[in-house]
């Protein structure tokens, strides 16, 4: 049996998305141009900003389409340093960015290339449960800040953060709001207007469209700065020759998202459920890592002390089961997860973590196999490990 | 080109991740003659080796492991395993992290310092024989010599950044810091860098 259980790193194209991509195979105007082909295609990119602006209740104006939801941060964070005053009116003496511990590297990376451009910036802590401290950001808070970015949903943990709050005292002391949303539009209700944010980034193909398309929402009035230059594309907000297919395809799947995300959500959550209670009956030593009930349905991270997680990993892919893992040693770097770190897990722990994320395709036939096929690979791993020798860090544990 | 299916690893690699080689079962490691152990789990590698020698001959004539760590690392140890049985004391103290990656059909590069904790648990648990028996004066230390004084960065440190990804004198300094205040140990450090590199990447 093929199990799936990576959905928060990428997603299969819904069927009925392949099909209007399919469909729409032989569209190849430029939008830009005035003839049939163009306005053809123009008219597609219309549509499908219409549908992702109707979707997260925001005007069709306020969307803009991108490569990626990497590009999307990029673009909010580097337009903050923008010194142009035409740029980013009112925002420029405002010299420092708030973000937290837990974002994805394109967030925290542009973080650290700011800071050698000389912008403050400053990290806002989680709790053990991957939860903002809400304290902790009035502290920070002041009238230095220009920008605070904080990620609605976090991929690896599943953790939510309570957006409209943190937007409501960002806006209080005058600063403008970005949140991260690429895990979370499409599988939980996003409403711009309720969350008040001024800056909102989503990705299709974390929502069973293609790669390579991303959209950011940038609220009306909001000082901007092009992070790609040089055409007038996106009404001058992002030059380069649109990815029409690729539009038109997240168009599609934000529609079935808004048809399907309900129903699923319950489902997944029963899934999860099974999941985790499976594993705590089948498996002893055992964390389940983010917040039990602030959670995206799909994601369960859990960690097994004393087995490394890529040898979870690939031992589960001999298996037919794909998840993925907090382990420095899968990730090509030598430190395990920045979220479950910033968390508090100790090293060992998040070594030790894999990633279940289930997706629309996910049943309880898969589950299931999960169930049978987990414990025997985490007894395998532990007998060779050096953790359970006389002695050794977990030898009593069991 | 990665093919559907295909691993990143090679497939001896492989073979020996999904059927390792000379598991030491059980917790206790009593029945063996010198029993070494490197790394820490904070870190993500631990790797232990038993042996048992014919103290005639000073020959391994079983040597068993307990790793934790990922496919690499267990791999490299269950080769490791294999290669050293028959071999004598002293030739067993001089296999070097390359002769492991070189058996096991290659790395890839960013796995290397997986595989480095093998070798070096094997020559403790070598050593531990000889301490066990007496033989302290064959006991051979890896000690650590320090290169750059201002930063107290050792050659050890320098043969860590090297397995890291350093591959040039500056990508040395970013991670060690060495040479960053007086500057004197740069030909030093740039030829340890050279050593390791030869020894570990064959470059």
């Amino acid at each position: 049996m093929k199990v799936y259980f990576d959905n928060n790193a990428t997603t299969p194209l819904h069927p009925e998305v392949k099909k209007e991509m399919i469909a729409a195979m032989e569209m190849y105007g430029n939008p830009s141009s005035m003839h049939a082909y163009g306005r053809e295609a123009k008219a597609n990119v219309e549509d499908a900003r219409q549908r992702v602006a109707s979707f997260i209740n925001a005007d069709d104006q306020e969307i803009v389409f991108v490569g990626s939801g990497s590009e999307a941060n990029n673009t909010v964070l580097s337009l903050f340093v923008c010194a142009s005053a035409q740029c980013i009116p009112g925002t420029t003496a405002r010299g420092t960015i708030i973000t937290t511990k837990i974002e994805h590297p394109c967030v925290l990376e542009t973080s650290e290339c700011l800071m050698h451009r000389g912008v403050n910036v400053k990290f806002l802590d989680v709790d053990r449960y991957g939860r903002v401290d809400l304290d902790q950001l009035k502290d920070m808070l002041n009238d230095d800040i220009g920008l605070v970015s904080v990620m609605m949903a976090n991929n690896e943990i599943g953790t939510m953060q309570d957006i409209a709050s943190i937007t409501k005292m960002v806006h209080e002391c005058g600063a403008f709001m970005h949140t991260d949303a690429v895990q979370a539009v499409g599988k939980v209700p996003v409403d711009v207007r309720a969350l008040g944010v001024d800056f909102l980034t989503m990705s299709a193909h974390k929502i069973y469209g293609p790669k390579g398309v991303g959209a950011l929402y940038v609220k009306q009035g909001t000082p901007y700065c092009p992070l790609i230059r040089g055409g007038h594309q996106e009404r001058g907000r992002r030059a380069g020759t649109e990815n029409t297919l690729g539009i038109l395809g997240l168009g599609k799947a934000v529609e079935m998202r808004a048809l399907e995300m309900h129903d699923e959500h319950d489902r997944l959550l029963g899934l999860k459920d099974v999941l985790r209670k499976g594993i705590e009956e089948k498996i002893d030593d055992i964390h389940f890592n983010g917040h039990p009930t602030e959670s995206l349905a799909g994601t369960l991270n859990v960690s097994f002390p004393g087995a490394e997680g890529e040898s979870i990993l690939l031992y589960l892919d001999l298996e037919g089961i794909a998840v993925s893992t907090g382990s420095a040693c899968a990730s090509g770097s030598l430190d395990p997860s920045h979220v479950l770190l910033a968390t508090g897990v100790d090293a060992e722990r998040a070594h030790g973590s894999i990633r279940i994320s289930l997706g629309r395709e996910s049943t309880m036939e898969h589950v299931q196999h999960m169930l049978n096929v987990l414990p025997g690979v985490i007894e395998r791993i532990r007998n060779m490990s050096t953790a359970y020798i006389k002695g050794g860090t977990h030898a009593a544990s069991r | 080109m990665l093919q559907a299916g295909e691993w990143a690893y090679s497939e001896k690699l492989k073979e020996h991740f999904m059927n390792p080689k000379n598991i030491l079962q059980g917790e206790d490691t009593d029945a063996f003659d010198g029993v070494g152990m490197e790394g820490n789990l904070q870190c993500g590698d631990q790797m232990m080796v038993v042996i048992k020698v014919d103290r005639e001959k000073e020959v391994i004539t079983d040597c068993q492991w307990k790793t934790y760590g990922c496919a690499s690392a267990i791999a490299s140890t269950s080769i490791l395993s294999e290669m050293v049985k028959g071999m004598t004391l002293t030739e067993a103290f001089n296999i070097s992290p390359k002769d492991v990656a070189k058996e096991l059909g290659g790395l890839p590069e960013n796995k290397i310092h997986c595989s480095v904790l093998g070798d070096k648990a094997l020559r403790a648990a070598i050593n531990n024989y000889y301490v066990r028996n007496g033989m302290e004066n064959r006991v051979m230390e890896e000690k650590a010599k320090i290169v750059c004084q201002c930063m107290n960065i050792t050659d050890h440190d320098i043969e860590e950044a090297v397995l890291e990804g350093a591959r040039t004198y500056f990508e040395l300094q970013e991670r060690t810091k060495l040479g960053t205040v007086c500057g004197q140990c740069k030909d030093e450090a740039e030829s340890l860098l050279e050593k390791f590199k030869h020894l570990h990447f064959g470059a």
